[in-house]
């Protein structure tokens, strides 16, 4: 980057430099009718001005909020920047939301103005009228369907921009003064947090912030104008907004918009991106995709498939990081890259990606490696809406699958006695909107922002991060206790499908298994193993033997990381019945609510560490129709090895 | 302007047609119109000469006695048969109970053929892709493009129509015969064999099609509750005959369309 973009402190500043640096490159491209349509930077700014003339003849003012509900679209881009050129604030809502959902955030920010995507969001805006007497003008872009709206409120994104046009050749020195007026500090955007607790919060992010941590990230891996993004996920997400609209905003790169939702995969290998994001499940969905594909394929292409991927799996992660590899390796997979990696990487659209992100969730260690021994160079980051994102990020050549890495340049980190993970950062939030007490309970007086997530520094000096603060426990001796993190660690194994581990306050830890039904039933079924169900299945010793060589696999690597090598698992027992959310073990959301499985469970629990080798259990089950039942079992407890944390490298 | 202000003058006007294969009477002087902009449905139980009157509408079958009345550009025009090139000639396109489309074909390559009438370039222009032909293929794909756009198959654009699922075929059906530009569409059973959610995707893109291209349509349906919600206005056929005609909540309250539903004591 060796344009001067100093003195440009605002998005719309920024767009005006664009457009005269560059404004026959493209800004953003959106297929339309089979076409890949194209805006250049050039358009783009003028579509922006003419919009932002109509909004401030509407009313539209600064430090008004505008809601912005859509999927990725040019125009949903160019009304956020058209919003940001009044030094007004865009609130991007999540399309996806119900109508009920969007009723507070524009309730909350007092938004006057609306800009929706089709009639399914116009109706939405509609039904939560009544609700929202602030809401005073909504702009549609797609006609479709919109014939019969009589409503006052409603006006089409085509007559809007016609107007503006218009008055922009009237007046057209208004936009520039207003445009002039914006400072860095000023509030940039509002994202509402998911909320997950209590009601939504208003995350508002300056100009300043945003920008800043977009070309921190930019500069780290050295992204320009010649890079290309797909912007898939839904804009009201701080990611996808830092991806598609301040990085791009700051470096100049194009964005695309796919045509609709279920054309990506296709949309992407057309567009080959060179700057990729892919939160685990979607990784995670492409991977089954292959897999599936590849068992349906020939005999001889099965076999290339898995010879060439066992190379990879050996060598391709070392060459990504630029460790020395054999001659002879090399050349394998140089082969494997001609025959498998290659034509892989097309299929799956990556064959330009440089720099590709994954975030959000704990990655399967054999997931991330998959795509990084393929070539593609997948790293972890570590931030939220809070933060503008970039706080960690793996550099290339240290890229691990179970850390976020080091602080990006500019963040300060620092952990809490209780390993809580404090952060000092240009791109941290100004405040959550009309809750001073709330911000003042995340941001202190010296400005670190606490992010309730725990974890430490490896030795490296690597984030990781293993819990959430109010989760992680301490055994007896005081090691650390971090259940989601063992959990998650033997969750990766494909035959386990839900763990609980126990040991706050314990002399050691123990945990309850649920086995994958299926996938140990296919196991099961390849060794001939008869079986009358899942409560034998789980019963039964080759299956125990199968579960504790996972967990001695998760021990030893404990065993490597000091600070918790205690946390070892040294008894388990598979429960005869799959944790169910309509027996309250779980949540909705399919986590564990490990409190009151411990409660429920006090019987297994008490005999885990009291040293029997069974145990009788009688549990009640509530079937889908409502009726309930009780299942009585008698669940064996097996012990598993432990490493000693100094004698693990040898072991392991 | 609501959708039933839109609802204007009679467009099609069938009189006392009668059609009898040797002594099987499939239609009994049966009568009814439709306006234009309308939904008009046709049900009756199995049996009951439904197919047959779509059939004799658009020149596939020729009845025996009776007229067909339609106005095409201003004019009324009066047949006694139809003829089937003529009837898509004057805008009336159609789907079928059994899906036929070119299952080899991909979705675009079948909603392109839909627009085979309006090309007007020689077969010699079109083999050495030469002005006319090059102009019209570029318009023609526009419009087959917004047609995919509107029935939202854009991710099955390149799919083999072999390969996909029942409900989607049905669309891309409903998509080729849309891209013909119709002012009358007739369905045969749009919504047969299809799941609820299918069925509702189903009724929305009827409903738009009505209110987006302003067409008239014709359908046939057994789905009870999807008749009275989209249609204006329904005729029921009984053994050849017309038993009913009028809104869908007057056909709901004749005893005679109840007795053919639900059968008599005799």
């Amino acid at each position: 980057m060796s344009e001067n973009l100093s003195g440009l402190d605002t998005f719309p500043k920024l767009l005006l430099h664009h457009a005269r640096v560059r404004g026959a490159l493209p800004a953003i491209r959106e297929k339309d009718l089979g076409i890949w349509q194209t805006w250049t930077w050039g358009q783009l700014a003028d579509e922006v001005r003419a919009l932002a003339c109509a909004l401030a003849d509407r009313g539209l003012k600064r430090g008004d909020h505008m809601a912005l509900v859509g999927d990725n679209r040019p125009r949903v881009y160019a009304a956020m920047c058209a919003a940001q050129c009044l030094g007004a604030i865009p609130v991007p809502l999540y399309q996806d939301a119900v109508a009920a959902e969007m009723a507070f955030p524009i309730q909350n920010a007092e938004i006057e103005h609306a800009l929706a995507e089709d009639q399914e969001q116009v109706d939405k805006l509609l039904e939560i009228l009544p609700k929202c007497p602030t809401l005073k003008h909504i702009i549609y872009d797609e006609p479709r369907g919109m014939r019969y709206y009589a409503q006052p409120e409603l006006t089409s994104y085509d007559t809007l921009v016609a107007a503006g046009r218009a008055a922009l050749k009237r007046d057209p020195a208004f936009l520039e003064t207003e445009i002039d007026k914006g400072r860095g500090e000023d509030a940039a955007a509002m994202f509402f947090t998911s909320g997950t607790t209590g009601t939504p919060k208003g995350v508002v992010l300056t100009h300043h912030a945003l920008i800043d941590r977009a070309r921190a990230a930019a500069e780290l891996e050295g992204l320009d104008d010649r890079d290309v993004v797909l912007a898939y996920l839904p804009p009201a997400w701080i990611g996808q907004n830092i991806f598609s609209y301040a990085q791009p905003f700051v470096t100049g790169y194009c964005i695309c918009c796919p045509e609709s939702a279920e054309t990506v995969m296709t949309d992407m290998r057309e567009i080959g991106p060179t700057y990729y994001f892919a939160p685990p499940r979607v990784l995670e969905a492409l991977l089954t995709q292959v897999s599936i594909r590849m068992e349906d394929a020939s005999a001889l292409k099965r076999w290339l498939y898995r010879m060439f991927m066992n190379i990879a799996r050996r060598v391709g992660g070392a060459l990504l990081d630029g460790k020395p590899v054999s001659a002879l390796a090399r050349l394998q997979y140089w082969l494997g890259d001609l025959v498998v990696y290659g034509p892989l990487r097309n299929v799956l659209g990556m064959s330009r990606v440089r720099v590709a992100y994954t975030a959000g969730e704990a990655i399967g260690p054999d997931l991330f490696k998959f795509y990084r021994s393929i070539g593609i160079n997948l790293k972890q980051l570590y931030g939220s809406t809070e933060t503008s994102v970039f706080v960690c990020v793996q550099p290339n050549g240290q890229v691990k699958s179970d850390t976020v890495g080091p602080a990006v340049p500019g963040v300060e980190l620092k952990f809490t006695p209780e390993r809580e993970l404090l952060i000092r950062s240009p791109g941290l939030f100004k405040e959550y909107y009309k809750n001073p007490q709330a911000t003042l309970e995340a941001k202190d007086r010296e400005g670190w922002f606490h992010t309730g997530d725990a974890g430490y520094f490896d030795p490296d000096g690597h984030v990781k991060i293993i819990d959430r603060v109010k989760d992680v426990g301490k055994l007896a001796d005081g090691t650390l206790f971090a259940p989601k993190y063992l959990e998650n660690k033997l969750k990766f194994f494909p035959h386990i499908q839900e763990a609980v581990t126990f040991g706050h306050g314990r002399d050691r830890v123990c945990a309850f298994i649920n086995i994958d039904g299926e996938a140990v039933g296919n196991w099961a079924e390849k060794r001939n193993m008869p079986y009358s169900g899942y409560v034998d299945l789980a019963s039964r010793d080759e299956v125990y033997e199968l579960v504790r060589e996972c967990i001695e696999q998760v021990n030893a690597d404990l065993a490597q990381e000091p600070e918790i090598a205690n946390s070892q698992i040294h008894r388990f027992l598979i429960l005869h019945k799959v944790l169910d959310a309509d027996d309250e073990e779980l949540t909705r959301t399919r986590k564990v609510r490990r409190g009151f499985v411990a409660q429920k469970y006090a019987t297994l629990v008490d005999a885990l560490y009291g040293g029997k080798p069974s145990v009788h259990v009688e549990a009640q089950v509530k079937y889908e129709d409502g009726r309930t039942g009780t299942i009585s079992a008698d669940l064996k407890i097996r012990d598993v090895k432990t490493f000693r944390a100094d004698a693990a490298k040898r072991a392991a | 302007m609501s959708r039933a202000e839109r609802i204007g003058d009679t467009v099609l006007s069938v009189e006392n047609v009668s059609l009898a294969f040797g002594g099987v009477k499939a239609l009994q002087e049966v009568s009814f119109d439709v306006r234009e902009h309308e939904v008009r449905a046709i049900i009756g139980p199995n049996g009951a000469g439904k197919s047959s009157m779509l059939n004799v509408i658009n020149g596939v079958y020729h009845p025996q006695q009776g007229t067909i009345r339609l106005r095409a550009n201003g004019a009324w025009r009066e047949f006694h048969d139809m003829d089937s090139h003529e009837a898509a000639a004057l805008g009336i396109a159609r789907t079928f109970q059994n899906i036929a489309l070119f299952k080899g074909m991909t979705v675009l390559d079948n909603v392109m053929t839909g627009r085979n009438l309006k090309m007007r370039a020689s077969f010699v222009e079109q083999a050495i892709w030469i002005g006319r032909a090059r102009r019209e293929e570029l318009e023609h794909r526009r419009a087959a493009e917004e047609i995919i756009d509107f029935m939202e198959i854009q991710h099955i654009r390149k799919t083999p129509v072999g390969r996909l699922p029942y409900g989607l075929q049905k669309r891309v059906e409903l998509a080729r015969a849309l891209a013909a530009e119709p002012r009358l569409l007739l369905l045969d059973e749009p919504m047969a064999g299809m799941n609820l959610e299918e069925k509702q995707d189903m009724c929305r893109f009827v409903l738009d099609v009505n209110d987006h291209y302003g067409t008239t349509i014709v359908l046939i349906e057994h789905d009870m509750g999807v008749v009275m919600d989209i249609s204006d206005r329904v005729v029921v056929l009984d053994y050849g005959r017309k038993i009913g005609d009028g809104t869908p909540d007057d056909v709901r309250r004749n005893q005679a369309v109840i007795d053919a539903y639900l059968g008599v004591a005799h």
